[in-house]
């Protein structure tokens, strides 16, 4: 029971980082039907931002988090301007190529400014509690915490503010949107900022839990998280946090009992199981539309 | 006169929205039946269940007396039902001849293992859906354009092109939509002569779906008229010209009843 | 037939003039060693690239697992001239070895093809990856072929004839495919799938024949593969290998058979040039990528083809002799 228990916290902790990352990609497909494939390596930056900014100079760590987040808010909005905008006509793959091209050329530069992996400096104290016989630490509080927080917070910006109304309007008709004087283009920027934000805050916070970053975090962590958001149903983002926490305790579960080779084999096969029974994910709905 | 297609209660619901309601009607052999209605009456929708583009909510279809509902619908074209659109969807980027060949080839029996291996049979299959498209082509003045990307054809042509495509098929039943679209009244009184003449030369039974009142009148043995998904009236054209509910139907919209 | 061969018959000789070239090139000492690895990486590369291009550019879909099909090729194939027969006739086995290794991958190509029938687009594109990653992991955690450390030892079979050869069947099924009823189906789909449907095209089978044989192709370039590197591991074969290929489609040309020729002798080249870069390479690679989709995203040679790949026969329509009238306006 305890063993569950302190399982059920390990599938909190990788659950919330991944749903942050999550959230990332359903608010961009929401908004432009495309898939980010660049938002795993965003999330990788965060990561890197964080230990180049700690390495230049000693800050808190919520100093650290608010700086991080907006660095990666800012790439996320160049990518957006220069490699996505332009394909906005464009047939739907084209787009999709260019994401994951830009991915794999912020990953490979990454990976050419840093081959090997690094460790990254300890940002908190890291204090460990007893609550009736369980071990949780500072750092797992910290991590499920912020990351409620920030999810908190988004849900009362799409719910509650104006903005979030423009956002949910272009995720339904964009082009009537434009027609309403809604700045669409601006608003897509906002949305690619804020997702590329919480990915960034997911890195830092990965950064700090497993704290040895690389490179290639973007495919190996990164597209997880996009797996879950599928699972759940891209675009919505109930589902993309509700997938996140499905995977991250399959991955604790496997992890548990069987070699960690084989954790990616489950993820993916997960997928292709949940795609199969429900093509659009568990919370995702057909477009239903007359030809 | 036999029924060559009949519908049974056919009914489509698109979530809250139901497109089509309870709707039983029959076309016969050999007749051209005009189907009328004012915008977002149902008619297209009526044309994708019959094409089997996707299944109805309930009721049924019969086309030669065998039932189509949940068919597929390259089986159900194979069966004898072909259709334009009422948007021209040609295969733009590809040449008009190959456009005509793709329907053609329906009727071919090619085994894909023959196909890759280019086999003799496989050889003769190519042969004749050439020479077969072609004659078709040149019977409809578009021969001479086989080899241009059918994107690139003018738009009566396209139109043209999109109606041999679906003869190729060697259809029993030619379902027609909106064929007139975007032209003038004397160019639609053109291809009014013009489907006569392919009604007769194909010996086909034609559904057309119009908005020109005149080619409607004019082309058409009987008229069916929808509205809001449900058959309102029926009849010859003079029966339903001066029909109270269909005018009122049409009152305020575009179309009058000449 | 006899028909055809008259008509074919400058590109026959030159095709198995070609052959001969190959197998006698390496004995005459005219070309090195490291020429000729290019060489067959060409090959190699083109196999790759026209299969590929089977199902992103015919069909229009987006394809990321091709590299998945490779390793399953590039394994099956090992497997038999490592493990199982290990001393048989190499003339006998290695074709048997690069068949065998291209039905595994074909088989894999029919689940995929299936689920392509509900999903298209996206949706697609992320079953690829998920089946891409299962590949590289499922390996990963098979001792039998070694797990991650991958298999060694593999005897060096791929010769310049050999690549060469399968090169050249690969090209001459795909475009017999191409210009069949098949092909065009195929093609039908990528512009209009409902129109296509409606026009008596049976997608499902055109879907199944275009991925079958394209993991087919992918399987025995992995073959191919396997046997002239001697070494394989599940990385060899992920997103980085797939996306290789992607350039190659994407930069020689979408749809077309000389484009796959091209972008495949252009990109092995490009690779090759650049390998003081070491991991910087991987920089260029999907920069160019990206560069591609936008500015130029059908490639050099998108849509298009040299005239004398296509069969012999060509319509000769009889108002083209009538009269010179091409452009009526309206109907009659």
């Amino acid at each position: 029971m305890k063993y569950l228990a302190q399982q059920a916290i390990n599938a909190l902790q990788l659950g919330s980082i991944y749903a942050l990352i999550a959230l990332g990609y359903s608010m961009v497909y929401g908004v432009l039907t495309m898939i980010n494939f660049a938002h795993g390596d965003v999330f990788m930056l965060g990561a890197f931002f964080c230990l180049l900014l700690v390495a230049l100079v000693p800050v808190p760590f919520w100093l650290a988090l608010i700086v991080v987040m907006a660095a990666t808010a800012l790439l996320g909005t160049l990518i957006e301007r220069f490699a996505y905008r332009p394909l906005r006509k464009a047939p739907r793959v084209s787009a999709i190529i260019t994401a994951l091209g830009c991915g794999l050329v912020i990953q490979n530069t990454t990976l050419g400014i840093s081959p090997y992996a690094r460790p990254m400096p300890r940002l908190l104290e890291n204090a460990t509690y007893q609550l009736g016989g369980i071990t949780i630490t500072m750092l797992q509080i910290v991590i499920i915490g912020v990351s409620l927080g920030l999810m908190l917070a988004l849900d009362f910006l799409i719910r509650k503010t104006s903005f979030g109304m423009a956002m949910r309007a272009i995720a339904s008709d964009r082009a009537m949107v434009s027609l309403l004087g809604i700045p669409a283009n601006e608003i897509i920027a906002i949305t690619f900022a804020i997702g590329a934000a919480l990915g960034g805050a997911a890195g830092l916070l990965y950064g700090m839990a497993y704290p040895v970053i690389s490179a290639s975090m973007g495919i190996t962590v990164g597209w997880k998280a996009f797996v879950a958001a599928v699972i759940g149903g891209i675009g919505n983002m109930r589902g993309a946090v509700l997938g996140a926490f499905i995977l991250g305790s399959v991955e604790v579960m496997t992890v548990a009992v069987l070699p960690s080779t084989y954790r990616d084999l489950i993820s993916y096969s997960l997928l292709l199981l949940i795609l199969v029974f429900k093509p659009h994910g568990l919370l995702g709905k057909p477009a239903l539309h007359k030809a | 006169m036999s029924a060559l297609l009949e519908t049974r209660q056919l009914t489509r619901q698109f979530g809250g929205l139901r497109a089509i309601g309870d709707l039983s009607l029959s076309v016969h052999r050999g007749e051209i039946l005009g189907v009328i209605g004012p915008n977002g009456a149902g008619k297209t929708t009526l044309f994708n269940l019959l094409t089997g583009i996707y299944p109805p909510s309930s009721g049924e279809i019969f086309f030669e007396g065998r039932p189509i509902a949940g068919l597929r619908p390259s089986e159900i074209a194979r069966r004898g039902v072909a259709r334009t659109f009422q948007n021209i969807r040609l295969f733009r980027q590809l040449t008009v001849i190959e456009n005509v060949r793709i329907a053609y080839d329906s009727r071919l029996s090619c085994s894909p293992l023959g196909a890759l291996l280019r086999t003799p049979h496989a050889g003769f299959c190519e042969r004749e859906s050439v020479e077969a498209s072609v004659e078709l082509l040149d019977l409809f003045e578009l021969g001479s354009l086989a080899e241009k990307r059918a994107g690139d054809l003018s738009y009566g042509a396209q139109r043209r092109l999109e109606i041999v495509r679906a003869l190729a098929l060697n259809p029993k039943l030619l379902l027609l939509d909106e064929p007139a679209a975007g032209m003038n009244p004397s160019e639609a009184m053109q291809l009014t002569d013009f489907l006569r003449w392919v009604h007769g030369k194909f010996s086909l039974t034609i559904v057309l779906i119009e908005h020109h009142m005149q080619m409607v009148m004019a082309l058409s043995d009987r008229i069916e008229v929808l509205d809001f998904g449900v058959r309102i009236a029926g009849g010859k054209p003079d029966e339903v010209k001066g029909n109270s509910r269909v005018i009122e139907a049409y009152l305020g919209t575009e179309g009058e009843l000449p | 037939m006899m028909d055809g061969i008259k008509k074919h018959f400058i590109p026959l000789t030159l095709l198995l003039l070609g052959l001969v070239v190959s197998a006698v090139l390496p004995s005459t000492g005219l070309v090195n060693d490291y020429l000729q690895f290019v060489l067959i990486s060409v090959a190699i590369n083109a196999i790759l690239c026209v299969s590929l291009n089977l199902v992103n550019g015919w069909m229009g879909e987006f394809s990321v697992g091709h590299a998945g099909f490779m390793a399953l090729g590039a394994y099956a194939s090992a497997i038999l001239t490592v493990k199982l027969f290990p001393t048989a006739p190499t003339v006998l086995l290695f074709p048997a070895a690069v068949l065998i290794g291209g039905c595994a991958a074909g088989l894999a190509g029919i689940p995929v093809g299936i689920l392509s029938f509900k999903t298209r687009g996206d949706y697609l594109a992320i079953i690829t990856l998920a089946f891409l990653m299962i590949v590289k992991s499922g390996l990963e955690n098979i001792p039998y072929t070694g797990g991650p450390r991958g298999m060694l030892g593999i005897p060096r079979l791929t010769t310049l004839a050999w690549a060469y050869f399968w090169c050249a069947v690969a090209f001459w099924v795909i475009r017999n495919l191409v210009y069949s009823k098949y092909g065009r189906g195929i093609a039908a789909i990528r512009e209009d799938e409902i129109a296509a449907e409606a026009m008596g095209v049976n997608t499902r089978t055109a879907k199944l024949v275009a991925f079958v044989t394209s993991s087919f192709f992918a399987g025995v370039a992995g073959a191919l593969f396997a046997h002239q590197l001697q070494f394989i591991n599940p990385s060899s074969f992920d997103i980085l290998k797939s996306t290789e290929i992607l350039v190659m489609v994407y930069l020689g040309g979408v749809a077309s058979l000389g484009g796959s020729l091209l972008g495949a002798g252009a990109v092995t080249i490009l690779t090759q040039c650049l390998q003081p870069l070491g991991t910087w390479r991987m920089v260029v690679l999907p920069a160019i990528l990206v560069v591609l989709m936008l500015y130029r995203p059908s490639g050099i040679m998108g849509y298009r083809d040299w005239a004398w790949l296509k069969p012999f026969f060509s319509p000769t329509p009889r108002s083209k002799k009538k009269k010179e009238s091409n452009t009526t306006e309206g109907p009659q």
